[in-house]
């Protein structure tokens, strides 16, 4: 098993600066999820951690030993690739006992080892077929295969289950969180996927433009979001943003919006008067209300009933805000409504530096 | 769907137009092979006398027999094939190794070798005999079979490298890089994963120069004289003496000639097809 360290590593391509001083530590048996938008260097983290990408500054260890020029077949590292890379003048079979026979395993142990992944995977009846035979989703989980029938010191997931459908995906996520508690083996996971950012992540990391933003657990990223785009990023439905300045009154502030309301504000340290703030706020923490104090002017523009939830679209002045709630709410598209929101649950971003205000919640 | 709509008088229309295109198209393509065939097979007594006819109204081999038996013919064949052969499969494994290298590696000078290669597809062949008979004649490789390979090989090593790489640019990377992941070195990768799926275009490749080398006449004519060392176009040239020329031996050999070439495309076709890397990666 392994623990991987990741130092100050860079990327380059010529001229172009693709990750900038990436610095991670990741634990033995930890399961990291690597979020972020499309081109913002994750596969190329993951290729360099993998040994198919030359680090072009910086450090990546296995267990303490940098292993920047290590070749990819001595890092004893198993990888699921973005666009499954099967091999195809081979059947399933063989596609998934490569690695395998490659190491000289014996026979008996190949048969058990395919059998028992083919079962997890459902791939049983497909054995025999080449990956031209088989649809986007059985291609998907064959690369899933090659991967997890190795007993290697680290897994790369580059999106390994974009392509299913949702049922599938619910049932490939909790296999492979038991696999992963059951071999307890160091995992790094792309993906696109909310959900199973959140759901199988022992620590999530954010990535923007080659950057890291911020790495913590899946509640500290949600509940304490680094800078705007990791609120904006992380959440679904996104979270509502307001523009607008902080301004003293009394003991403490409230946001003047840049679309003439008064917003109160939390507690927080680094709050000045006259400094442009944004102010993040989740669907859940807004709710439609009686004309009160606090509340906001609003109105309806889309209601979107999910089942077991809606979603409610107003229109504050010019700023769109999104309202989750678990009601069926009794409202007509375009009429006015007030909206108010759970103060202690707003976030706070400098406007200047979009970095998170602390506050004291 | 449109298609299957089409009325049927459409699609009887449809069908008549395109293998009508398609008959013009074997009947100019094959014509002259016919004619080759049909010399071939006519006695020569009848050859002038007949006047022009699809068929002769009488047939005979020994055309095919006097050049099998009495000509140099069988020696010419053989060398055709040695130098064909050897060019086809040194020009290959060498245009294979460049391509691989071309598609998948970055290095400080490929531009240029790239380039370089590129002008030597320039000049017309004409031009570069009489240096190259100058280059040949102190080492010795005038008047033999391995001057021809050596200038064959050099001449087709250009195009058959970027026919290769084309192939190999064809063949997605993560591939190998899966089987390096897997536990493969590059060459273990390059043998087990890359060359299993790149046959098609080394028959294409071996295909091309074969036959490029099999009917190449220029060099051949100029660089050999002495005849263990004639290839069989060459040879054909024998049959064109000052006074006459013998057309039926001629055509005949130019027949035989075809089948060391169709031999070839028939062992290499089953790997013409293409779509070997269906299904390998997404999209
Ligand atoms: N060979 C290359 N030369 C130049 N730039 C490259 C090269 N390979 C990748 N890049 C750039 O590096 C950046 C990161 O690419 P990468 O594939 O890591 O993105 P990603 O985060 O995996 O995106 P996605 O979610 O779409 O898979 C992209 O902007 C891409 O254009
Ligand atoms: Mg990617």
């Amino acid at each position: 098993m392994a623990s991987i360290q990741i130092t100050e590593a860079t990327k380059s391509y010529g001229n172009t600066a693709v990750l900038h001083g990436i610095d991670l530590n990741i634990q033995d048996g930890e399961f990291i999820v690597l979020v972020g938008p499309s081109g913002c260097g994750k596969s190329t983290l993951l290729r360099m951690i993998a040994g198919l990408e030359e680090v072009t500054s910086g450090s990546i260890s296995i267990n303490e030993r940098i292993i920047n020029d290590l070749p990819p077949r001595d890092r004893d590292i198993a990888m699921v690739f973005q666009s499954y890379a099967l091999y195809p003048h081979m059947s399933v079979e063989e596609n998934i006992s490569y690695a395998m026979t490659l190491r000289k395993s014996p026979k008996e142990k190949i048969a058990s080892a395919v059998n028992g992944v083919s079962s997890i995977l459902g791939l049983n009846g497909l054995l025999e077929r080449r990956p031209k035979a088989l649809s986007g989703g059985q291609r998907q989980r064959v690369a899933m295969g090659r991967a997890i029938v190795r007993d290697p010191q680290a897994f790369l997931f580059d999106e390994p289950l974009s392509n299913l459908d949702a049922r599938l995906r619910e049932q490939m996520r909790s296999e492979i969180r038991k696999l992963h508690r059951k071999l307890n083996a160091t995992s790094i996971y792309v993906t696109h996927d909310q959900i199973e950012a959140m759901t199988m992540a022992d620590r999530i990391v954010a990535m923007h433009d080659g950057y890291i933003q911020q790495v913590g657990t899946p509640l500290e990223i949600y509940d304490k979001p680094a800078n705007v785009f990791v609120a904006s990023f992380i959440g679904s439905p996104a979270m509502n943003f307001i523009k607008g300045t902080a301004s003293a009154s009394g003991d403490g502030y409230h946001l003047q919006t840049d679309q003439g309301h008064q917003i109160i504000l939390p507690e927080s340290s680094g709050l000045k008067d006259r400094m442009d703030v944004i102010l993040g706020v989740r669907p859940e923490h807004l709710m439609i209300v009686e004309e009160g104090p606090a509340s906001l002017p609003a109105t309806v523009d889309l209601i979107e009933p999910m089942g077991l939830s809606t979603l409610v679209h107003v229109r504050v002045g010019q700023d769109s805000l999104k309202i989750f709630t678990l009601d069926r709410p009794d409202i007509a598209e375009g009429t006015q409504v007030h909206v108010s929101y759970i103060k202690e649950k707003l976030h706070m971003f400098d406007a200047r530096t979009e970095m998170r205000l602390e506050s004291p919640v | 769907m449109a298609y299957y709509a089409k009325s049927k008088g459409q699609r009887v229309v449809d069908w008549s137009v395109h293998y009508g295109l398609l008959a013009c198209y074997l009947f100019f393509a094959l014509f002259p092979l016919f004619w080759l065939f049909k010399v071939a097979v006519t006695p020569t007594k009848l050859l002038y006398s007949e006047g022009i006819r699809m068929w002769p109204s009488e047939m005979t081999w020994t055309n095919f027999t006097q050049v099998m038996t009495d000509t140099d013919f069988p020696q010419f064949f053989i060398n055709s094939a040695i130098v064909s052969g050897s060019t086809a499969f040194i020009s290959t494994l060498i245009a294979a190794a460049a391509g691989y290298s071309f598609s998948r590696f970055h290095y400080r000078g490929k531009a240029v070798i790239i380039v370089l290669m590129l002008i030597t597809q320039m000049f017309p062949l004409v031009m570069l005999i009489a240096p190259i008979f100058r280059i040949l004649t102190p080492l010795g490789l005038t008047d033999s079979l391995l001057g021809l390979v050596v200038v064959y090989t050099a001449f087709n090593v250009p195009f058959a490298t970027f026919l290769m790489q084309s192939f190999f640019d064809g063949i997605p990377k993560d591939l190998e890089e899966a089987a390096m992941i897997d536990g493969n070195t590059r060459f273990g990768a390059l043998v087990k994963i890359i060359f299993p799926l790149t046959l098609p275009g080394i028959a294409a490749t071996l295909g091309f120069v074969f036959t490029a080398a099999w009917s190449e006449l220029l060099f051949a004519l100029m660089l050999v004289s002495s005849p263990d060392a004639v290839t069989f176009p060459v040879g054909l040239l024998t049959f064109v003496s000052k006074f006459s020329v013998d057309f039926g031996q001629m055509m005949a050999a130019g027949f035989l000639a075809l089948i060391p070439a169709a031999i070839f495309f028939f062992l290499i076709q089953r790997y013409l097809v293409q779509g070997l890397t269906a299904g390998a990666v997404k999209g």
